[in-house]
């Protein structure tokens, strides 16, 4: 079955793909940085009793949850520069460059989902909490900062990081804008010495590795979470 | 904007644009929905599965879960398409990038299929798990068999529980059908895509499939709501998902 | 909680939301040390498109070159994927070029890859300079792009299989083809298709390694694309026997450096790069190193002396571009 597997070509490629790995591995940081900051203020706006700053944001979530992450990644990839030119009339902040116009679409993409998930954290604060804030004399400002939302991302953590795995695994969707992360870098070297077999596996067992590790954390992190509360 | 690039002949095929972008949305159901075929089905088993008592049950159940849940749905759509044909006997191989119909579009269904399988198998999986041991024992006690148990007891209200999650799932696998792209389906996307290289309207038409997409979302998010209203069982409050 | 606070409050996150929207430019920035200490490129134009290249890359120390993963022997990657080839060099001539007349030396060059997809995008967006790769100069494209005059000729025709028994187009008539995406081939071949009625099942692929698989692994009979990239293709196979190029040119594909329209003072500067190394006949030391030598990364030798296309180019510098539809009409 595995006749002529060649481990060779994996080893002699490993430096590029360790730098498509890094590749990778900064996008998810980023993203989810920025992903999970933009998600919050979107959460934010969502429940606010404004409706010019609940309804776009709402707007805003909900069309980019109903479309694909790859038609995504092909309006930003090709429009961004278009609009920042717009937007900013410098003409050279359309030179990003491939890793940030990609970096600017996972970070908007992942803010979607990220903001449904801390708005239910949010909402999962008992009034009373809020109520016992204002009670003592916080502001606005005050009770968010220093009572709701530490709360809310004490609950959150888990589900954050789980979507957050999923954002690892997303960001080999960049192969359809011929980016050189991890999967492009595997790709690549699969198709110019014709080893798919090999690269494909190897890449699959790759992944494998780093998200069920990833999970595992998540579960055990989780299991610990759970001791203090029941 | 100017959206008259849509009744304008396209560059081959006889009709025009518009019929692209009706034939990738085409695609782009029949991938969902014959994929989803497969997740629900394949999922479900599987969600029964590792509930079940037995380890023997469970942990094959459970390997599959974890397998296809870690591994991006860009290489699981890879290996279908590249490594599965080399793998396997040669005749076969050759059978499935030859003989087989429609091989990209049939990779497409089995690769979101399985994939999603995983998925909807942890929603099953939860939902039987959040009905109260009692339900369990008290059927049991009373002379169901096992199989009768899930049958009569564990499945009706598990299923209740779980359509909004599984109404997510169903729009995930949707919007996954994309990937389909990666192997050469000509679905929305890519015909999206297709167009913008031809008209160079870019913007106009990745609005278009954005809306539909858009409107499709909503229309499925509406339909669930109105199912899962009709089959709310009294004294239960939704599911709780994840 | 009060109205009014919640108001005050989530316009502040909004006006920062905004804020971060427009300027995701200079938070990478500053992340980038070596790039920080360029000079800071300004707001100061008015002018949305890029229009002076040439100050671009004054201002933000770099200039950008697109790449192709598998364009050999133009635009790939060698064995340490880095991208090399005939027009890696040209473009790196031009780099030079712009250098010297910049009075800059240290201007940094930076490879962007591109596919047949992404590459007219990128360029009109700005994220590469120029490109040179394996990029036919159309008059479609011209609505979107300029190029600088032609560096090499050459046109559509098909691998295949020996084995598969196809002498020739008319053979394909409700067969598997495939094409790479973007590429003036695909129009070539669909045109042939809808005109001749062959009822041909096409299917896309990303780029030309992937579309060359296909036929490799069985999945299409025949790829259609420029004679040279497939004769390079069948070099670098497996077993280059199992496969044969047939075919009259389907179209003449005249190749390339491209560049941003509209942009008169940096087109001036790589035409006269390409007319020096065509006046000089360098391009001939050129066109020896990548066409008639062993090239990286498996040392193969294309064998593929200069074609009288190429020869007439040369003598004649032009920048004509070619139709949609290859030799069919459209």
């Amino acid at each position: 079955m595995f006749t002529g597997f060649d481990f060779d070509v994996i080893q002699k490629s490993l430096p590029y793909l360790w730098q498509g790995m890094q590749f990778s591995l900064g996008l998810t940081l980023l993203a989810m940085l920025g992903g999970i900051v933009i998600g919050t203020l979107l959460a934010l706006m969502r429940l606010s009793s404004f409706k010019l700053l609940s309804y776009p944001a709402g707007a805003y979530v909900n069309l980019v949850r109903s479309i694909p992450l790859i038609l995504v990644i092909f309006w930003f990839y090709f429009l961004i520069p278009v609009l920042i030119k717009k937007l900013t009339g410098n003409p050279y902040a359309s030179g990003i460059g491939p890793f940030y116009s990609a970096l600017i679409a996972f970070t908007m993409f992942e803010a979607a989902y990220y903001c449904e998930i801390i708005r239910a954290g949010i909402q999962s604060v008992p009034r009373g909490q809020v109520s016992a804030a204002y009670a003592l004399g916080l502001t606005y400002r005050q009770a968010t900062t220093l009572v709701i939302l530490p709360q809310a991302f004490r609950n959150m953590i888990p589900i954050l990081l789980t979507t957050s795995i999923i954002l690892f695994q997303d960001t080999s969707l960049v192969y359809v804008v011929g980016l050189t992360d991890f999967m492009g870098a595997a790709g690549k070297i699969a198709r110019r010495d014709g080893r798919l077999v090999e690269m494909y596996l190897f890449a699959a067992l790759v992944y494998f590795i780093i998200c069920y590790s990833g999970s595992y954390f998540v579960k055990t992190l989780q299991a610990r979470y759970n001791v203090g509360r029941n | 904007m100017d959206f008259s690039f849509l009744n304008q002949p396209a560059f081959s095929g006889g009709g025009v644009y518009l019929d692209w972008v009706i034939s990738g949305l085409k695609w782009t159901l029949l991938v969902s929905i014959l994929g989803w075929i497969i997740a629900f089905s394949v999922g479900s088993l599987l969600g029964i599965l590792r509930t079940a008592p037995v380890a023997w049950l469970r942990v094959p159940a459970t390997i599959y879960v974890e397998l296809f849940r870690n591994v991006p749905l860009l290489v699981q759509m890879f290996i279908w398409y590249f490594v599965v044909p080399e793998i396997v006997p040669k005749a076969v191989g050759d059978w499935l990038k030859t003989q087989m119909p429609m091989p990209e579009f049939s990779n497409a269904v089995l690769c979101l299929g399985f994939y999603t399988a995983s998925r909807v198998a942890e929603q099953v999986r939860s939902g039987i798990q959040s009905m109260p041991r009692g339900q369990t024992s008290a059927a049991l006690a009373m002379g169901l068999t096992l199989p009768q148990t899930y049958r009569h007891v564990l499945l009706p209200m598990a299923y209740r529980i779980v359509i909004p999650p599984m109404t997510t799932e169903f729009l995930t696998i949707f919007k996954n059908s994309s990937v389909a792209l990666t192997i050469g389906v000509l679905e929305l996307t890519a015909q999206a895509r297709q167009i913008s290289e031809y008209t160079f309207r870019t913007f106009e038409i990745f609005t278009v499939a954005t809306i539909i997409y858009a409107l499709i979302t909503l229309t499925v998010t509406f339909s669930m709501r109105w199912l899962e209203n009709k089959t709310r069982v009294p004294g239960y409050v939704g599911g709780s998902s994840k | 909680m009060t109205k009014k606070r919640s108001l005050l409050l989530a316009l502040i996150f909004a006006s920062g939301l905004v804020a971060c929207g427009e300027k995701p430019a200079p938070a990478p920035k500053a992340a980038e040390p070596a790039k920080s200490a360029a000079p800071a490129p300004e707001a100061k134009a008015e002018a949305p498109a890029i229009t002076d290249t040439l100050k671009k890359i004054a201002d933000t120390g770099v200039i950008k070159i697109g790449h192709r993963d598998a364009s050999i022997p133009f635009s790939y990657l060698d064995g340490d994927q880095k991208p090399v080839g005939y027009g890696v060099d040209i473009c790196l001539k031009i780099a030079d070029a712009v250098k010297a007349k910049l009075n800059k030396p240290d201007i940094k060059v930076e490879f962007v890859p591109v596919t047949s997809q992404t590459r007219i995008p990128i360029l009109t967006g700005g994220n590469i300079d120029v490109e040179c790769g394996s990029t036919t100069n159309s008059v479609k494209r011209q609505e979107q792009v300029s190029f600088a005059p032609t560096y090499f000729v050459t046109g559509t025709k098909i691998i295949v299989k020996k084995s598969s028994g196809i002498k020739g187009y008319d053979d394909l008539k409700g067969k598997t083809v495939v094409f790479t995406t973007g590429t003036t081939n695909e129009r070539a071949m669909k045109a042939y298709n809808d005109e001749k009625k062959l009822d041909i099942n096409f299917i896309p692929s990303k780029d030309h390694a992937e579309s060359f698989l296909a036929v490799e692994t069985g999945r299409a009979v025949a790829f259609p694309m420029d004679d040279i990239l497939l004769y390079s293709l069948k070099a670098s196979a497996k077993n280059p026997d199992d496969y044969v190029v047939i075919g009259d040119f389907l179209s003449d594909d005249p190749y390339a450096p491209m560049i941003r329209k509209g942009d008169p003072e940096f087109k001036k500067l790589v035409d006269g790069v390409l007319g020096d190394l065509y006046k000089s006949g360098e391009i001939n030391k050129l066109y020896a190193k990548w066409f008639e030598s062993k090239i990286p990364p498996k040392g193969i030798n294309l064998n593929f002396p200069m074609s009288a296309g190429l020869k007439e180019a040369i003598k004649n510098p032009n920048d004509t571009g070619v139709g949609d539809c290859g030799k069919m009409k459209c």
